[in-house]
């Protein structure tokens, strides 16, 4: 299953995920997500470093967890996204629709800003 | 070059679908893909198994899945194969991309990714053929 370390930099949300996002383990992910979007921090960055597969039911996950955020006018943004898994979200042109950061730390810099 | 290959069979449980991404990928690299091209074949085959799962079974666990992958002299060749509910021809379109939502993303990527995209239905049971053509091969002949 997954792995997913939270923490809370600067009162946003860092969700590292580090694993394979499929069918299996995208309940997973979507559950920690949405736990978290319950809180309403301020900004949400989910960490994609350690993610070496994504498929659509990660993409559905995601989007979930966007659609969440922006109901309470947080943000949610992704990080750290390997060439695999950013063909992922390009094939499906998700890279237009998500703010995505090289680093996590990219991210809660221009957040913090 | 010999045409060769190998069968898999899965239960209908998304924990297994990485049984047939890691042999999918490895047949990809037998083939000669370059890394990218073998991540999307494993992805649409991957895509392709969890519409088994979730709508050939209904996500009922116990039920077979079959994979076969074939090596002919000019593509790669990934029949799938079930006994669950025939799909229904009206939903299997890929969706606007435009529309941004959970879901309805698995087809567009087998389409997208795929040389050839075969569904068939019959007494037998369900087949989908997914076949990329190899680097550097001419479109295939009929008897390929």
């Amino acid at each position: 299953m997954l792995k997913i370390d939270i923490t809370h930099p600067n009162r946003a949300a860092l969700a590292a995920v580090a694993g394979e996002v499929d069918l299996y383990s995208s309940p997973q992910l979507r559950s920690a997500l949405l736990k978290l979007a319950a809180g309403k921090p301020p900004a949400i960055v989910v960490d994609l470093a350690g993610v070496t597969y994504l498929d659509s039911s990660g993409l559905a996950t995601l989007i979930e967890a966007l659609q969440e955020s922006a109901k309470y006018a947080g943000k949610f943004v992704l990080s750290g996204l390997r060439p695999e898994v950013r063909s992922v979200f390009e094939l499906s042109r998700l890279d237009k629709v998500f703010e995505i950061y090289d680093s996590s730390e990219d991210a809660l810099i221009h957040l913090s800003q | 070059m010999a045409v060769d290959g190998f069968t898999i069979e899965i239960p209908s449980e998304a924990k297994y679908a990485k049984v047939v991404r890691g042999a999918v990928s490895y047949a990809c690299e037998l083939g000669g893909f370059p890394a990218e091209t073998g991540q999307a074949v494993t992805l649409a085959v991957d895509e392709a198994v969890t519409n088994i799962i979730r709508h050939a079974y209904r996500g009922e666990p116990g039920h077979a899945i079959r994979v076969t992958c074939r090596i002919t002299p000019r593509r790669l060749e990934i029949l799938l194969q079930d006994r669950g509910r025939k799909a229904d021809p009206g939903t299997m379109k890929p969706r606007d991309l435009d529309q941004v939502r959970p879901g309805g993303l698995g087809l567009h990527f087998i389409k997208s990714i795929m040389d050839v995209v075969d569904y068939q239905s019959g007494d037998t049971g369900n087949q989908l053929l997914l076949a990329k053509n190899l680097p550097g091969s001419r479109e295939p002949d009929a008897q390929d």
